[in-house]
């Protein structure tokens, strides 16, 4: 029992680590926090289903049209719900404007692919027990991401034109940053971080289109926790949240796993708002 | 003279506009006890439906619309109200109540509920707030599967049946029509009481509301319980109309209806969203090929709106402000009017700041500040850009809080940190960049000022007692005599957002002596204005401080702090240069060859 804590604990929680990932680099990149990130785990799943089980193509053809049709998604994101609000930023209309357009996409892949949760093909047949493909390619996928990021952020120059964006988008802007084509690029990132999320833990997530408001939500919570648009918290934040999911799940019931997790995301927002690792708010006089 | 003229543009308009509202409800209200006449139990449902959905979206839109809080996920309100209600019915749980208590069990578990979802907006703002509410939604959906016992899990468990005189039928018709039209009925009253004013000033204009003595925390704490609980109220009602419920009637599609019919309807009124509601509900009923596709176009809708028209259609039919306005307006104050406003006492109090230091960062905005305010004399406070003057006047009225030195009013030292304790001091200010409620009218604004000077509570403002007519009348009176002091009485109907910055200068100064200020704080309150409105302002702020109030008046215009300040402090880096009689700072040489230049 502890080892299925344990692994499936880490499998869901780099799942949730990616999904705040996702959040993070449309934060950074337009200081927006959209509620597409769950719908693009959503999507994963389901894509990644259409594409190798219902169509037969070859698990990394599969993959590779998922993660584009994520970077697409991620695209239109931006053009339709994001630049249209960020003029008037501070009314906050985008909470809106992605929270609409995430659920006109839920409500498609409900007519189209169904409201019940279909199974996810085993794409790599060996390995039992820790090597169980369930396990480790949500981990993998986390990793593999974290240390693509890193690599883009440090040694590329558009990796720290996205950094200067974050930084400061007005003085990114009068150096000749292109920033429009940056936060496109931005949500182009972010979807296919998305799309991998769920791509990735989809055979112990399903395909499944409830999967977008619990990933919307549990991968809103380490991100939270951790502090909006630092990376590192939301994948300790992630996993963490993952294991005491499962753990909790398995030792004391899902009810109250769920009213646990929910608790928590409440009192430390109230006690720290900005998150246990973030910085506190600036002046508004 | 004065006052007849003062108040009869306001009064006609507002006869007509109550006039107007109220021929819409007689309308609603008509057709709603006469629909049984049509004998069709099809259409009875729809509209029960409709009535159970505004009963919830009458409480959230006080949240949504006056609040500006983006509960996403009330839903849950309805979900918790309706598993309530069955299961104490049922008496899965329990004993089995009787079906009108297990009712307002509902109510009461929605308003703990939304209790407890809104705590933490009180803290965060949007995003985050919405986020909650949304995960409250999850989670409330998660444990309805996963209490077997209790709910039924996915099977479901059966509704509660009303018995006489609301047993099913008509009769259950007549009970949500009933509770809609009560609904309707306390949520107006909120929105037109001081509270409802109240709650428009913290979405639009946060600052300007606490530094008029609005606490935060505890009005929305009583909106969200009293939201929660309408919710909750409706809960029972649908798990009674559904008969038997699952933890798939509870949607999120719901919730999305619930917004878009608020957003329609238009942020700050009652009649659009109740109108939305009806239309929403209604309408998947005669299109039924749609009916798949509902979520969908409820989805793009929301992002249209959003898009194309986030005032709502209110704002579009809002034919009342598309009248221009007189073109060359002219703000004649009339400070003779003040002895009225104002209680003139010869009591003196002073406020004393000695040796406050604060820095931001690294950066020392003021070091080693010595600031005395009396009662009747003009405080002047100058100094170059940076210097500290606003800062200054921020740690007076309690924004910051400064790392050493004390703030003492009459020998008692004044709290920081909390902005809105400052209007009990009667201390009130008015702001560098003007704050206001751009949809409210200049009456409305103003009447903010006057709002720590209500006498009833929450719930007398909910069921209109006399105490709260007694508010609102005095409230009235009080800021009709502000505008015609300042001289803005003609523009008191006018939407806030339409004035010229000149005006808007005025305004705030108006919505300031609401307080009947004990002391005034003007942070560059001649910024932007004529010479002629200057000399205007001068006079109006000297006949305050004739009246025994301390005026603290941080300015650029030289010439208007020589004429009319008693005593001038000039600041550099967050130092006190100077400080001494106007003619005293005009010859310091100091002063003039590092700020005034000449």
């Amino acid at each position: 029992m502890f080892q299925s804590i344990i692994s499936y604990g880490l499998a869901v929680g780099a799942v949730y680590a990616l999904i705040g990932i996702t959040y993070n680099v449309m934060f950074s990149a337009s200081r927006v926090f959209s509620f597409t990130a769950g719908m693009l785990g959503m999507l994963g799943g389901v894509l990644g289903a259409l594409f190798i089980t219902e169509w037969g193509l070859p698990a990394i053809v599969g993959l590779v049209l998922v993660l584009a049709c994520g970077a697409v998604l991620g695209i239109v994101t931006e053009i339709v719900t994001v630049r249209p609000v960020l003029k008037s930023i501070d009314q906050h209309l985008y909470v809106l404007s992605t929270l609409a357009f995430a659920l006109m996409i839920q409500q498609l892949t409900a007519i189209w692919w169904g409201t019940d949760a279909r199974p996810f093909p085993r794409l790599i047949p060996v390995g039992a027990g820790w090597l169980d493909q369930q396990f480790w390619l949500p981990m993998l996928a986390c990793a593999v991401t974290i240390v693509g990021l890193e690599l883009l952020y440090r040694k590329t120059l558009i990796g720290r034109a996205f950094l200067a964006i974050a930084e400061d988008s007005y003085a990114a802007r009068a150096l000749g940053l292109p920033e429009t084509g940056l936060r496109m690029a931005s949500y182009a990132l972010a979807g296919m971080i998305g799309a991998l999320a769920g791509f990735s833990g989809a055979e112990i997530l399903l395909a499944f289109m409830g999967n977008q408001a619990i990933l919307n939500f549990y991968g809103f919570v380490p991100v939270a926790l951790g502090g909006m648009g630092s990376n590192r918290g939301a994948v300790i934040g992630g996993l963490a949240l993952g294991v005491f999911q499962q753990a909790a799940n398995f030792l004391v019931g899902g009810i109250f796993a769920a009213v646990a997790v929910f608790a928590v995301f409440i009192v430390v927002l109230l006690l720290r708002p900005e998150g246990l690792a973030g910085a506190s708010a600036a002046r508004r006089v | 003279m004065t006052d007849a003229t003062a108040s009869a543009p306001a009064a006609g308009a507002s006869w007509l506009g109550k006039l107007e509202g109220k021929v819409s409800w007689i309308l609603l209200g008509v057709a709603g006890l006469l629909l049984p006449l049509l004998d069709d139990s099809y259409i009875g449902v729809i509209a029960q439906r409709a009535y159970i959905y505004w009963v919830l979206s009458a409480g959230l839109n006080l949240v949504v619309g006056y609040a500006g809080q983006i509960a996403i996920g009330w839903v849950s309100m309805l979900t918790l109200g309706a598993y309530t209600t069955a299961a104490l019915t049922a008496g899965t749980a329990t004993e089995p109540w009787h079906p009108y208590l297990a009712l307002i069990a509902g109510g009461v578990v929605g308003a703990v509920a939304g209790l407890v979802v809104g705590l933490p907006a009180l803290r965060l703002r949007t995003f985050y707030f919405a986020m909650t509410t949304l995960g409250f939604a999850t989670i409330v959906t998660q444990v309805a599967l996963a209490w077997k016992s209790v709910t039924g899990g996915g099977v479901g468990t059966p509704g509660p049946v009303f018995p006489w005189p609301f047993d099913p039928g008509w009769g259950f018709y007549y009970f949500c029509f009933i509770l809609a039209a009560l609904a309707t009925w306390m949520t107006a009253n909120i929105a037109s009481s001081r509270f409802g004013r109240a709650l428009v000033a913290i979405r639009d204009a946060e600052v300007a509301a606490e530094a008029s003595g609005i606490a935060k925390p505890k009005l929305l704490m009583a909106v969200f319980l009293f939201a929660g609980a309408l919710g909750g109220v409706a809960g029972g009602l649908f798990s009674s109309l559904q008969s038997y419920i699952t933890p798939d009637a509870f949607t999120f599609e719901i919730s999305v209806l619930f917004f878009i019919a608020i957003l329609i309807g238009g942020r700050g009124s009652i009649l659009g969203p109740a109108l939305g509601t009806i239309i929403l509900t209604a309408l998947p009923e005669f299109a039924a090929p749609l009916v798949q596709w509902s979520t969908f176009l409820y989805a793009a809708l929301l992002l249209v709106i959003v898009l194309v028209i986030p005032g709502g259609i209110a704002d579009l039919l809002d034919y009342k402000n598309r009248r221009p306005l007189e073109q060359h307006r002219e703000i004649a104050p009339r400070q003779e009017l003040l002895g009225r406003l104002l209680d003139k006492s010869d009591a003196k109090h002073t406020i004393a700041l000695k040796d406050i230091a604060l820095h931001f960062g690294g950066v020392r905005a003021i070091d080693g500040l010595d600031l005395e305010i009396r009662s009747g004399e003009v405080q002047g406070l100058i100094g170059p850009n940076g210097s500290g003057k606003t800062t200054t006047l921020n740690v007076i009225s309690g924004y910051y809080a400064p790392k050493s030195g004390t703030l003492m009013l009459d020998g008692r030292s004044l709290p920081f940190g909390q902005p809105h304790l400052r209007a009990r001091y009667r201390i009130a200010r008015t702001f560098q960049t003007p704050r206001l409620v751009g949809a409210a009218s200049v009456l409305e604004n103003v009447m903010i000022g006057g709002t720590v000077h209500g006498h009833a509570s929450f719930a007398e403002a909910t069921l209109a007692l006399p105490r709260n007519r007694r508010d609102e009348k005095l409230l009235h009176e009080a800021a009709m005599q502000a505008l015609a002091t300042v001289g803005l009485e003609n523009l008191a109907g006018v939407r806030a957002d339409r004035l010229q910055h000149s005006e808007l200068r005025f305004m705030e100064i108006a919505r300031a002596l609401m307080l009947r200020p004990a002391f005034l704080m003007l942070d560059e309150p001649a910024a932007g204005l004529s010479p002629e409105e200057i000399r205007r302002l001068g006079s109006l702020i000297k006949a305050i401080s004739r009246e025994g109030t301390g005026v603290l008046l941080v300015e650029h215009h030289a010439d208007l702090i020589f004429d009319i300040c008693d005593h001038v402090t000039v600041l550099n880096l967050g130092k006190v240069l100077a400080a001494g009689t106007p003619n005293e700072i005009r010859s310091h040489r100091e002063v003039v060859s590092a700020y005034l230049g000449a």
